[in-house]
């Protein structure tokens, strides 16, 4: 019980203003770690500054005093129970060998759910093309699928001769329209978890229509080894990071449904978000690399990049991947709440 | 929507509550627009240096400039609310904060999280979605926010209380009149206190005429409202009985 609130102020507002102080400086630097004896200053301005609120709740008419007093209790709390899920650097080395394989093997189980969609896509994308070849504009409604797989192959290989003659174009324009396409596309796989996984399953579908469907055109038109050649190395990594959008969009799929789990939706969420972020941030950087390689290599043909070597990169870079993505950082497991940045004082 | 259902109450493990301002629609798209400008007057900027890139390559300049754009236009919400404690710029103009709905400092990942999505509330346009979900939810939250875990609050400007806006040991002509100080607490309310506060406690920021004008107007609701007779207000400012009043009513409170 205040019985003066004019000596409660005047005593209490160094205080006040010593925490205000501190939570401004570590504020000004979110990098900024305390030292011991600040960190132990701000515990016990904080615990003070919450005492004090505590005492003002009894009384009536503060309500100046009680603002100010929230505000200060709230940063402080921020500051002081934020510190072990926010306080953290980010570690580019370990995020990538271990953060990121972690995370897509911790939920491989919506991976395989993506990948089976995809591969049932392409089944029914290759069928409705073997039924019905009249359908390919609907299937594939992209002008450079749209003619003969041959035709295509003949004029690449003529320009690929040409740039071999003189000089290559560059595709720097090309790579960068790449990379921000695909990685809208794979951040919508994402964002349509949301739809409880709706949208998602629908776009991985349609991927896999798409790719079936491409496929059995070339293959069926004798174009294997083009095909082959053109895909496997950007597709190596690309289709797999669209997959693992997918992959995102599912968990936040399960989250929201909830079916298996007795938590509330806030924490189910809460529980998935590093994972879904940390999948969302590995997938946009295998996009950046598909789509350099896409418009530097792939698109790269006969005679000016044999198909063979073309074909071995793209097998090497998926073993490698696979390999990344399975054994990566295995038996160093770690919180999931730190995938995606790496505590502080961890030690290097 | 009432205005105690706009607040987000967070108990800490010492057993203290306090609440959250949730921000209105209207300061997130003020926020939002100046963010917005800021984003298109920095790429202007960044446009015009990395126009030298052309003169080497023109593909390579134009390659560059299409991934620094979506690099600054989605990073920028990014970092800045991980490395500003949940504030942009244009946050920071409009008092907004971006927090874990616990009241917690944001993780990276909820950063990440809330502004990957945030293209999902821009749909189908003009961020109906997003407008639309914040609206309906209790606690504003657009569907990156419901995602992430956070929610958007607003910051008031709270000045430091100062215990000399009490009179102190000041002569004060309204002390000692039991009933009438009885009667100003009962009738004030905490908001009617809090403005009267509030006004002393920003008395150097407001412009002179509209200080004198709005501590006639508040000095002569609390002469209203306690029926104060004009003996004991004869001869003081307009601020002087605001300070009696203030005075009155926040000490000696038992």
């Amino acid at each position: 019980m205040i019985v003066n609130l004019e000596r409660f102020i005047s005593e209490e507002r160094p205080r006040w203003e010593r925490l205000d102080a501190v939570l401004r400086r570590l504020m000004d630097d979110p990098w900024r770690e305390l030292p011991v004896a600040e960190a132990r200053e701000l515990e016990g301005l904080y615990q003070r500054a919450c005492a004090d609120l505590a005492r003002l709740r009894t009384y009536a008419a503060d309500p100046g005093v009680r603002a100010y007093l929230e505000g200060l209790v709230a940063r402080g709390y921020a500051e002081i129970h934020g510190q072990r899920a926010a306080g953290v650097r980010v570690h580019p080395w370990a995020w990538l060998t271990k953060g990121f394989p972690q995370a897509f093997r911790r939920r491989a189980a919506a991976f395989w759910l993506a990948l089976a969609l995809t591969v049932t896509g392409a089944g029914f994308g290759a069928a409705a093309l073997a039924f019905d070849p009249e359908a390919k504009e609907v299937i594939m409604p992209f002008s450079h699928l749209q003619g003969s797989p041959s035709e295509r192959v003949a004029a690449e290989e003529k320009q690929a001769r040409e740039d071999k003659a003189h000089g290559s174009n560059a595709r720097a324009t090309f790579a960068g329209s790449l990379m921000v396409h695909n990685t809208q596309v794979t951040l919508t796989a994402m964002a349509l978890g949301l739809s409880a996984g709706v949208g998602t399953l629908v776009l991985m579908f349609y991927n896999g229509v798409i790719l079936g469907a491409v496929a059995l055109d070339y293959m069926s038109a004798g174009q294997s080894v083009f095909l082959a050649g053109w895909l496997l190395p950007h597709g190596s990594v690309e289709i797999p990071a669209m997959l693992i959008g997918g992959q995102a969009g599912f968990v936040l799929a399960g989250a929201l449904i909830g079916r298996r789990e007795r938590k509330p939706l806030g924490a189910r969420l809460r529980a998935v978000v590093p994972d879904v972020a940390t999948l969302c941030v590995g997938a946009s950087l295998m996009l950046v690399w598909a789509g350099i390689i896409e418009s530097f290599l792939s698109q790269h043909h006969e005679p000016a990049v044999p198909y063979a070597a073309k074909i071995i990169f793209g097998m090497a870079q998926l073993v490698a991947l696979v390999w990344w993505l399975t054994r990566s950082g295995a038996g160093t497991a770690t919180n999931p709440d730190d995938v995606s940045t790496r505590r502080r004082g961890d030690a290097a | 929507m009432s205005a105690e259902m706009r607040r987000l109450r967070v108990t800490t493990p010492e057993g203290v509550e306090f609440s959250f301002r949730i921000a209105s629609p209207v300061l997130r798209l003020g926020a939002l627009m100046i963010d917005w400008a800021l984003v298109s007057s920095a790429w202007s900027v960044v446009a015009l240096l990395l126009k030298p890139l052309n003169m080497i390559s023109e593909d390579a300049g134009q390659g560059v400039m299409i991934v620094t754009y979506f690099v600054l236009s989605r990073g920028y919400d990014v970092m800045m609310d991980y490395s500003w404690r949940g504030q942009t710029v244009g946050k920071r103009v409009m008092r907004l904060r971006v927090v874990d709905v616990r009241g917690l400092r944001l993780t990276f990942a909820q950063c990440v999280m809330r502004n990957l999505l945030r293209f999902i509330d821009c749909l189908p346009f003009a961020y109906a979605v997003g407008g639309i979900a914040s609206l309906v939810s209790t606690r504003g939250q657009r569907l990156g926010d419901l995602a992430a875990g956070t929610i958007v609050v607003h910051e008031a400007l709270e000045p430091a209380p100062d215990a000399a806006l009490m009179n102190g040991q000041r002569y004060n002509s309204l002390r000692g009149q039991a009933a009438l100080i009885a009667r100003l607490r009962r009738e004030a309310t905490p908001a009617e206190a809090r403005a009267a506060w509030q006004a002393l406690a920003r008395r150097e920021q407001i412009e002179s005429a509209a200080r004198l004008a709005l501590y006639a107007e508040l000095a002569a609701h609390f002469r209203q409202l306690g029926h104060v007779p004009e003996s004991l207000v004869d001869g003081l400012t307009d601020e002087q009985q605001l300070r009696n009043v203030v005075d009155v009513l926040y000490r000696d409170r038992a």
